[in-house]
């Protein structure tokens, strides 16, 4: 995106941007970008990033479904597809998902609530910065002696206690990208709650804004707990604690408790942002207001809260008492209360609208369907007795990559679509757009839809073998996987082909949008809302 | 107030609110261990106590097999028979001997693991090695008891069981470790 920015940097310097302070246009080059302030600058910054991270784990995952494709080994060692599929997971979660909705609330943020910037532009800055570092020392990790962390993403104990250099190189990478999202999520509750153009009252606020707001508030919650966590495990291995070593008093499951009250709010970090996107692309392609809003932010709040108190879900066979067990197992269940009013709300708001099916339509109601399917499972998986049978699964496995793939990711590609033409000033090519999605959508499903039954019938997860009777709809899965990578290399010749040109956009190429970033020129300018704007 | 002012006094409690949440993460250590204490889960290092007399079922045999190991020690250790033949609710006693190999001094805790996980329901053990820490003197040799007894409500499909016994060493600041270890 330099070129465009470069270009109208400089163009519309002139027109904006002289009354906070001396402004002669960013530096070129390097510079530019490792100096920035801009919030779109670093937004940009955030997405490129996550999108490299994206395929970066995104090739683990087809070394993976390639090794799987046939029973017997026949790729890699099984020691270095163990690093697959637990680097697979962290550069997914932390690199790919949680970046990319940084790099939304730094670009939409202050456009949706009117603002001129983020509240802190240079922590902004560095938030973005210790990204790049963290992620190289996590890939580093396959150079270090025993090579990469292996003991999957939860990196549990004893086997992450025992681990190699590089179970040290990941902790570190951990305790960075948790400062820099703790920065992150800083800055953008401060600016949400400091910096709202006049009469944008809290319930005046997109429902983007609302979602990222809730999302930070998890965010600065969980992540310090993350941060001791690895903190602990550190001196467990280094320096004589026995936090999770059962030989000094310690206790493994400890770890998983801690982990997972750390983990579950994380799984609805990486999903609220999707829930706000959506909430923005539905009512504009329907031509019909955000059906039930107060809801809305009401289910969103509830999810957040709830979300806090159910992560023993995760670990229902460790041995704890069936007290405990209930307790989570219906906390669980309530969760689907909030989501399924958001679900109805969604569904309520295309009912009677006069939609349009343009790329970034296509993805939300894709990501309304399939999400859904990976609600469901996810109470399945929430019972007890259902969840002992599934644990450890490739059920589970179906179960996530539904709500993470075509719900996270789905709704970070239906809102690079939406907002792309306001970014870049061009309007994407409609026709590959709408490739791109029904690729995803065919591919994604056959990928992932296949391994309920393996999961159903018993195939355990991290393993890179599996008896014959499992052979079939591994191959199945790992043709899907194939075409569902490959698909994703036309979402990167549209983004390239849109930001080198295309049909010029006007300010409000969507007729149905409402909220603020519609009234500003396309493409931005590099400064806006100097003036904050008036909402009535 | 300035913006800019009104903005560090949020960057200020949520940096607050930041550093409370990683003291949390700390704080559920100490939680979690009260609540296992409280919840009776996570006993392994406690000595069990018979209330009732308990009827010994003869009609059924158990063969209860026993094994041992070492992490990171020096140290022989082994059961002196491999397994023993008994009848649920029988009180028996098995002996273990542990081998310093070494010419030093050093302290070591054996923590139990049972299979079938069911096991540890039904076992009762009155005596075991395991409740303490063992300071074994340079090639010491030490023959520990166990002593315990199978529950006659263990489900009748499980007849063959195993005990094991895992020895790590206690390193540096050994006096608390262990204590610890006994407090759980």
């Amino acid at each position: 995106m330099a070129a465009v920015h470069d270009d109208h940097g400089h163009a519309h310097g002139h027109d904006h941007g002289h009354d906070e302070h001396e402004h002669h246009g960013p530096p070129s080059g390097f510079m530019r970008w490792a100096t920035t302030t801009n919030h779109k600058d670093i937004g940009t910054m955030y997405l490129w990033f996550s999108f490299t991270m994206f395929l970066t784990g995104g090739v683990m995952a087809l070394m993976i479904r390639a090794e799987l494709f046939q029973p017997g080994m026949q790729l890699v060692e099984p020691e270095f597809f163990n690093q697959l599929t637990s680097m697979h997971g962290l550069i997914m979660v932390f690199g790919a998902i949680m970046p990319a909705f940084v790099g939304f609330a730094n670009w939409q943020v202050p456009l949706m609530i009117g603002a001129p910037d983020m509240a802190f532009a240079r922590m902004n800055n560095w938030s973005f910065w210790l990204l790049p570092p963290a992620a190289l020392l996590l890939m580093g990790s396959f150079l270090a002696p025993g090579g990469a962390p292996a003991g999957g993403w939860t990196f549990y104990p004893p086997l992450s206690v025992q681990m190699g250099m590089g179970m040290d190189m990941m902790i570190f990478a951990v305790h960075i990208l948790g400062a820099s999202s703790i920065m992150g999520s800083i800055n953008i509750i401060t600016t949400i709650i400091n910096m709202r153009a006049p009469g944008m009252s809290l319930m005046k606020m997109p429902l983007f804004v609302w979602t990222w707001l809730i999302t930070a508030y998890l965010l600065v919650l969980v992540m310090p707990v993350l941060a001791g966590t690895v903190t602990m495990l550190l001196t467990d291995r280094h320096f004589g604690t026995s936090f999770f070593n059962a030989a000094g008093g310690g206790d493994p499951v400890m770890f998983q408790h801690i982990f997972w009250f750390f983990g579950h709010p994380e799984v609805y970090i990486m999903i609220l942002p999707a829930f706000g996107i959506v909430s923005e692309i539905i009512p504009t392609f329907a031509r019909k207001p955000l059906f039930g809003y107060s809801s809305m932010v009401y289910a969103t709040a509830s999810i957040a809260i709830l979300s806090c108190i159910v992560w023993a879900h995760h670990m229902f066979t460790v041995g704890m008492p069936a007290t405990a067990q209930l307790f989570f197992m219906y906390a669980t269940m309530l969760i689907a209360i909030p989501t399924g009013v958001k679900v109805f709300n969604w569904t309520a708001t295309m009912w009677r609208g006069s939609m349009t099916f343009e790329t970034p339509m296509l993805f939300s109601i894709g990501f309304i369907f399939l999400f859904t399917i990976g609600g469901f499972s996810g109470v399945i998986c929430a019972l007890v007795p259902v969840d002992i049978q599934v644990q450890e699964t490739y059920y589970v496995i179906a179960h996530f990559h539904y709500v993470l793939v075509s719900g996270a990711l789905f709704g970070i590609f239906g809102g690079t679509y939406y907002w792309l033409p306001k970014w870049t000033g061009h309007m994407y090519d409609e026709s590959l757009g709408k490739l791109h999605f029904w690729m995803s959508f065919l591919f994604f499903n056959v990928t992932f839809f296949v391994q309920h039954f393996l999961g159903l019938a018993g195939m355990p997860r991290r393993v890179p073998d599996y008896a014959l009777q499992f052979a079939d709809f591994n191959m199945i899965s790992s043709i899907g996987a194939f075409g569902f990578g490959f698909s994703q290399l036309i979402f990167l010749y549209v983004i390239v082909k849109c930001i080198r040109g295309g049909e010029k956009a006007p300010s409000k190429p969507w007729e149905g949008s409402t909220t603020l970033e519609w009234e500003l020129p396309s493409p931005l300018p590099y400064h806006t809302w100097a003036t904050p704007p008036v909402v009535k | 107030m300035s913006l800019a002012q009104e903005n560090t006094v949020v960057l200020k409690k949520l940096l607050v609110f930041t550093v409370v949440m990683f003291g949390f993460g700390f704080a559920l250590v100490p939680f979690y261990e009260k609540i296992c204490e409280v919840a009776g889960v996570n006993n392994l290092l406690q000595a069990d106590t018979l209330t009732e007399p308990v009827k010994v079922d003869t009609s059924r045999w158990l063969t209860v097999e026993l094994d041992a190991n070492t992490v990171g020690l020096p140290w022989q250790f082994k059961p002196m028979q491999s397994s023993v033949r008994i009848n649920p609710g029988e009180l028996v006693e098995v002996m273990y001997e542990v081998r310093n190999t070494t010419d030093r001094e050093m302290v070591g805790q054996a923590i139990p693991s049972y299979s079938p996980q069911l096991l540890a329901r039904h076992l009762k053990k009155l005596e075991c090695f395991c409740f303490s820490k063992q300071v074994l003197k340079p090639y010491e040799v030490r023959q520990m008891p166990v002593q315990f007894m199978v529950g006659t409500e263990i489900p009748i499909d499980v007849s063959v069981m195993t005990i094991s016994y895992t020895f790590f060493e206690l390193k540096n600041d050994t006096a608390d470790n262990a204590t610890k270890a006994q407090k759980i």
